[in-house]
């Protein structure tokens, strides 16, 4: 299944970040870092994703559009948060309308760290994401193929 | 009559990075009308101001927006310095201007390749963000960050730039003002191109004035309005006139734009030439207690500064009034009427930045 | 070398009922509505009203009750205010009568009611 790892393809989630982090993941699109060269593609749609990427911290209101968007994504997948909003708050952490990082909502692989993070640390983190999604995949075949012995002993026996 | 018919716009559309929603009522192919409804990255981040000091603030403020990031730190310590009294060197001044221009163009930069991408061209997207890195450059060159540098403090800013350097910028902007010609060339005599912007979304200068537009938005329309010539920063002692067009559609918006880039580099080279030598900050003792309201005029237009100390390290208030939000009554007034595949365009060209907004 | 008008700040007082007027008068002279926002204090909430021509900011203050707090929406003169009346609606919980547009509490979508006015959400509680 190298595949998946060769080109993984991302959706991006802007939750309530300021923009920063966003035109910085926007930056990696274009042609000064270039993702694309890793066969990277920003994709809009969460059934063809991979990799979440996710700026910005949650709040009240943006809670279920995550969730669903995650939910979406086939398996094997992996959430990217970038930046410090999205890791933990940031500097809006106190603020009343902010719940916290990306975590209190859905499980986090990779926490890229910056303010703004940087089209370097952005892309590293992918290459990290990329890594869990591996194992993620092995798991998975692991679990397909017990699945899939267990079916055919069960058709023997019947 | 047609049926009329309600097409949701956004929050999450291709054209838009950032979510603001829109209940369009359509009459077959023609919107009616347009219901905004914004508020979904609303932060409060007005309210820090009870759990930060004064002079931390301005971290919390530079963050209201990652696009005019040094605009907002520049118009949180102008209102405190204008509540202090505090007269900041001339030279500070100057570098504020500097990187304030820097951020004007890697601003229009950014809203240039979005619009390519907007209808479509994405190459031209490509190209155009290839150049606004140089900008980037420059600025983590000067500050250490790309696009949030926390330079500005109240009394100054927090680091020179050498006499050297500031040649070289001059010479880096008058190297990319033969690069970007070519480019803005494709915006404004492209067929393609003008097919999508010419004659789309006509404001008049009435309505401008009406629905209290301002920005680049409005001075398409022929509103002279540029809150430079109140003469704050070195605005004063540079020469440059507010650059109008009387158009007032797509296409006369992003033509100001462009116009303001290359005013925009012009300024920067005059600033650089007259730059005086000296301190870059003064200390600043007390606490503000009384009140002052501060403009700043950022890439998207007007912004609205006001803060009400207590006599404490702990501002009453502090209050950001973002040009977007003085866009959007004329943006709903300017949607109806359009054809449905015109109205991302519409919604582009008055430059949205919703989590400036919604703060 | 141009005059700095940033520096002047002009702030004025008036009383609730006067603030229409007030700001028919602005309009008349050619002023556009800068900004608006409220300030809650001790005692009250504080509205402010900024008026801009050729780069002179003039404000207008009104102090107003915390506990039901209402005024008379300005949208009649400067049909853009709804912009800001329904915002400080949503953080003040200030009633504005006679808003042209009005998003009855879902301009923002705030996880609390009126967090900058404590004093409103005490009573809310019963």
């Amino acid at each position: 299944m190298a595949y998946i790892t060769k080109s993984p393809w991302l959706i991006h989630y802007d939750g309530s970040s300021c923009n920063g982090c966003d035109i910085e993941v926007l930056a990696c699109l274009t042609p000064m870092y270039d993702v694309e060269r890793f066969g990277v593609i920003n994709t809009g749609n969460p059934k063809h994703a991979d990799i979440f990427l996710v700026t910005g911290s949650v709040n009240e209101q943006n809670i279920p559009v995550v969730q669903q968007i995650y939910e979406q994504m086939p398996s094997p997948k992996v959430v990217v948060a970038v930046g410090i909003c999205a890791c933990s708050g940031g500097v809006f952490k106190d603020c009343y309308n902010i719940i916290g990082g990306v975590d209190k909502v859905i499980p986090v692989d990779v926490y890229v760290p910056g303010c703004a993070a940087r089209p370097e640390a952005i892309i590293d983190g992918v290459v990290k994401g990329l890594g869990a999604l591996e194992k993620k995949q092995k798991n998975l075949d692991t679990v397909l193929t017990l699945e899939k012995v267990a079916r055919e002993e069960a058709e023997e026996y019947d | 009559m047609a049926k009329r018919t309600i097409i949701p716009f956004g929050p999450q559309h291709p054209v838009l990075p950032e979510p603001i929603h829109l209940d369009l009522v359509m009459e077959d192919e023609t919107v009616v009308e347009a219901i905004p409804s914004i508020g979904f990255i609303h932060r409060g981040l007005e309210k820090l101001v009870e759990k930060n000091e004064w002079p931390e603030m301005v971290y919390v403020i530079e963050r209201v927006c990652g696009i005019c990031s040094f605009g907002h730190g520049w118009g949180y310590c102008k209102t405190i310095e204008g509540n202090m009294g505090v007269e900041v060197p001339p030279r500070a001044e100057y570098l504020r201007t500097i990187w304030a221009e820097l951020g004007r163009i890697h601003s229009h930069l950014l809203w240039l390749g979005l619009t390519a991408d907007g209808f479509g061209f994405e190459s031209l997207f490509m190209h155009t963000w290839k150049i606004r890195e140089t900008i980037l450059d420059i600025f983590e060159e000067t500050t250490g960050g790309r696009v949030i540098f926390s330079i500005c403090k109240v009394g100054g800013v927090r680091k020179d730039i050498s006499n050297e350097k500031l040649s070289e910028i001059s010479e880096i902007i008058g190297n990319l003002k033969v690069e970007l010609s070519e480019l803005t060339d494709v915006f404004l005599n492209d067929v393609s191109v003008k097919n999508r912007l010419v004659g789309v979304g006509v404001m008049t200068k009435e309505e401008a004035v009406e629905f209290g537009a301002v920005g680049p938005t409005a001075r398409a329309s022929g509103v002279d309005n540029d809150v430079r010539r109140d003469g704050h920063g070195a605005y004063g002692e540079l020469s440059f006139v507010p650059i109008v067009e009387a158009e007032g559609d797509c296409y006369a918006r992003c033509k100001v734009r462009i116009r303001e880039i290359f005013q925009s580099m012009n300024l920067i080279r005059q600033a650089v030439k007259q730059i005086p030598c000296g301190a870059v900050s003064v200390v600043v003792k007390g606490n503000p207690s009384g009140e002052y309201v501060g403009r700043m005029e950022q890439p998207r237009g007007e912004a609205y500064y006001y803060s009400k100390g207590s006599g404490t390290k702990f501002l009453e208030r502090i209050r950001v009034r973002t040009p977007t939000a003085a866009n959007i009554p004329a943006l709903v007034h300017l949607l109806p009427g359009c054809d449905l595949a015109d109205v991302p365009m519409l919604v582009l060209t008055i430059d949205p930045c919703i989590s400036c907004t919604e703060r | 070398m141009i005059e700095r008008k940033d520096l002047i700040s002009d702030f004025a007082s008036i009383g609730a009922d006067e603030l229409l007027d007030a700001a028919q008068d602005f309009k008349g002279k050619g002023y556009r509505l800068g900004q608006s926002c409220a300030t809650k204090i001790p005692d009250g909430i504080e509205v402010l009203y900024s008026f801009e021509r050729d780069n002179v900011i003039k404000n207008l203050k009104v102090t107003i009750d915390d506990k039901a707090p209402e005024l008379r929406s300005v949208s009649a003169v400067y049909g853009y205010a709804f912009m800001y009346e329904n915002e400080m609606h949503d953080l003040f919980g200030i009633k504005f009568k006679d808003l042209s547009l009005d998003y009855g509490g879902k301009f923002f979508k705030i996880a609390m009611e009126t967090p900058w006015n404590p004093a409103l959400v005490k009573g809310g509680d019963e």
